[in-house]
């Protein structure tokens, strides 16, 4: 007698399929026309517009990790203009305006959020400058305002404005313009579009050297082989001066642990983005329900991607006295990305000593919400040979000219 | 919480110092003679390698004397603390 047995299924085997990925995971090349160091934001988004606005397709984006795994999985997505120099409100203006047409430019859900941000004034100096940042965004064509404690309160209703906290808030400028969006949906928005465009998405891939031949770097030694270039965009954020240094480029960046962290899930509670440099913290909502918040950089520098507690324990006393509501918040994870710090706070960008090497570093603390912004503007960098009308202020050049963007008073803390 | 090696005080919590920066930028012995390159570059640029480094470090809460260490950047972990190098050209 023989019995019949239906053959054995693999575990899983009744689930639906896997989605499919939204790249290719392509060999690298021999050669590209433009080789883009760093697969994060920055380096996603330049390829995405080397291909729409510049048909320039033969690209390589070499990650040393996976896509979008440094900085870009790390920050805490605030995206806002309010910054006080013309130089400044002109690339983070055109990069907010960018972001409010970015779902219909990528045709992919980014969950930007234009919930507004404060930005809290604790002292007469906060007061002053707080509205002078105010009357220059405005002449900038930034939307800003200057408010009050009850008009503060109004927007966010779980704000202490009380005077009893040792900080008391005096006032606060906002920006309803600004938001949040979702960092992954970002970079594999970017990541798929420029993929669809023929770009290879290389990662795993360590840049390890240069092959240069006078004023010009003809290849990348990498961890996995050799590749020839015609242009090399630097996107390599707090690892730029690892390859600065092999390229013998000598540049102001000091690679430092910015650690951020996030509560449990809870109800809907905080309508909008609060940032207080003078009290030391940030806070925001995500769309899941936990509460995002960061604060400073660890004052050593380091490229561990972990920081000391002391700098989180720190934090969170700010955070209870400004919203004595979180106070029996628990906090979930944290952890720390590496950030490029220049001296006066805002980024270099632009040309190198080389004549095919462009350079994206420095955005410190705060790059994320510039991430559309600059790639269109390092991809016409990268495509011309020469700077972007938006960017040509942030060269390497203005530390031997003097012409500083000193940003400290809007970027100083957090972003 | 980091144990940090004051040469004078033995090992205390790192709350207790301050960081002072990169401990190998001498001073220009002419300033005079600096171009705009050079002078930017003894103002605004530090070394910042992946990997040891050599440091300025304050005991800013216990004695509140400098000292240098060499720290790797890569783990944080400290590899010596001594005595600041009396090297300072006057």
């Amino acid at each position: 007698m023989t019995t019949t047995t239906a053959p054995p299924t693999p575990p899983g085997a009744h689930l639906p399929e896997h989605p499919d990925f939204l790249w290719r995971n392509p060999e690298p090349k021999r050669a590209y026309d433009v080789v883009i160091v760093g697969g994060g934001g920055h380096g996603l988004a330049t390829a995405h517009y080397l291909a729409r606005n510049h048909g320039i397709t033969n690209v390589a984006v070499l990650e040393k990790g996976w896509l979008a795994g440094g900085n870009m999985a790390r920050n805490t997505t605030l995206i806002r203009s309010n910054y006080l120099w013309d130089e400044s409100a002109g690339i983070y203006e055109h990069a907010l305006k960018l972001w409010e047409g970015l779902e219909e430019d990528l045709g992919y859900p980014i969950l930007f959020s234009q919930r507004g941000v404060l930005n809290l004034a604790h002292t007469e100096q906060d007061v002053r400058d707080s509205v002078r940042r105010v009357e220059a965004n405005r002449l900038n064509g930034v939307d800003a305002e200057w408010l009050g404690p009850d008009e503060v309160a109004k927007v966010c209703p779980i704000v202490n404005v009380s005077d009893d906290i040792r900080y008391p808030v005096q006032g606060a400028t906002f920006q309803p313009r600004a938001g949040i969006a979702k960092h992954d949906y970002v970079a594999w928005g970017f990541a798929r579009r420029a993929d669809e465009a023929g770009i290879d998405l290389i990662q795993h891939c360590e840049v390890t050297g240069f092959t240069t031949d006078g004023d010009r770097v003809i290849g990348l030694r990498t961890t996995r082989g050799d590749i020839a270039c015609g242009t090399v965009a630097l996107c390599a954020a707090g690892h730029t001066s690892v390859l600065l240094d092999e390229l013998g480029i000598p540049a102001p960046l000091q690679s430092h642990p910015l650690q951020a962290l996030v509560s449990e899930l809870l109800e809907p509670v905080h309508p909008t983005i609060v940032m207080s440099n003078a009290v030391h913290v940030y806070v925001s909502q995500a769309h899941k329900g936990e509460l995002v918040m960061g604060a400073g950089i660890d004052a050593p520098t380091g490229y561990g991607q972990r920081g000391s507690f002391s700098i989180i324990e720190r934090q969170m006393a700010a955070a209870v006295e400004l919203f004595p509501v979180f106070a029996r918040a628990h906090l979930l994870r944290s952890w720390a990305g590496v950030v490029d710090v220049t001296p006066d706070a805002s980024p270099i960008i632009g040309c190198t000593p080389y004549d095919n090497v462009v350079l994206n570093c420095g955005w410190g603390t705060g790059g994320f919400k510039a991430t559309p912004g600059l790639g269109w503007c390092l991809a016409h960098t990268t495509a011309h040979g020469e700077p972007h009308p938006l960017v040509a202020p942030f060269g390497l050049d203005r530390f031997s000219t003097g012409a500083l963007v000193d940003e400290h008073g809007a970027a100083a803390v957090a972003h | 919480m980091q144990l940090i090696t004051c040469p004078w005080c033995g090992p205390r919590e790192e709350t207790e110092f301050h960081y002072g920066g990169a401990a190998t930028v001498p001073y220009p012995a002419d300033p005079a003679a600096l171009g705009d390159d050079a002078w930017a570059r003894f103002v605004f640029v530090r070394p910042n390698p992946k990997g040891p480094a050599t440091e300025q470090w304050s005991h800013a809460a216990g004695c509140r004397r400098w000292f240098t260490a060499v720290r790797d950047t890569r783990t944080h972990r400290f590899l010596a603390t001594v005595d600041i190098q009396p090297e300072v050209p006057r």
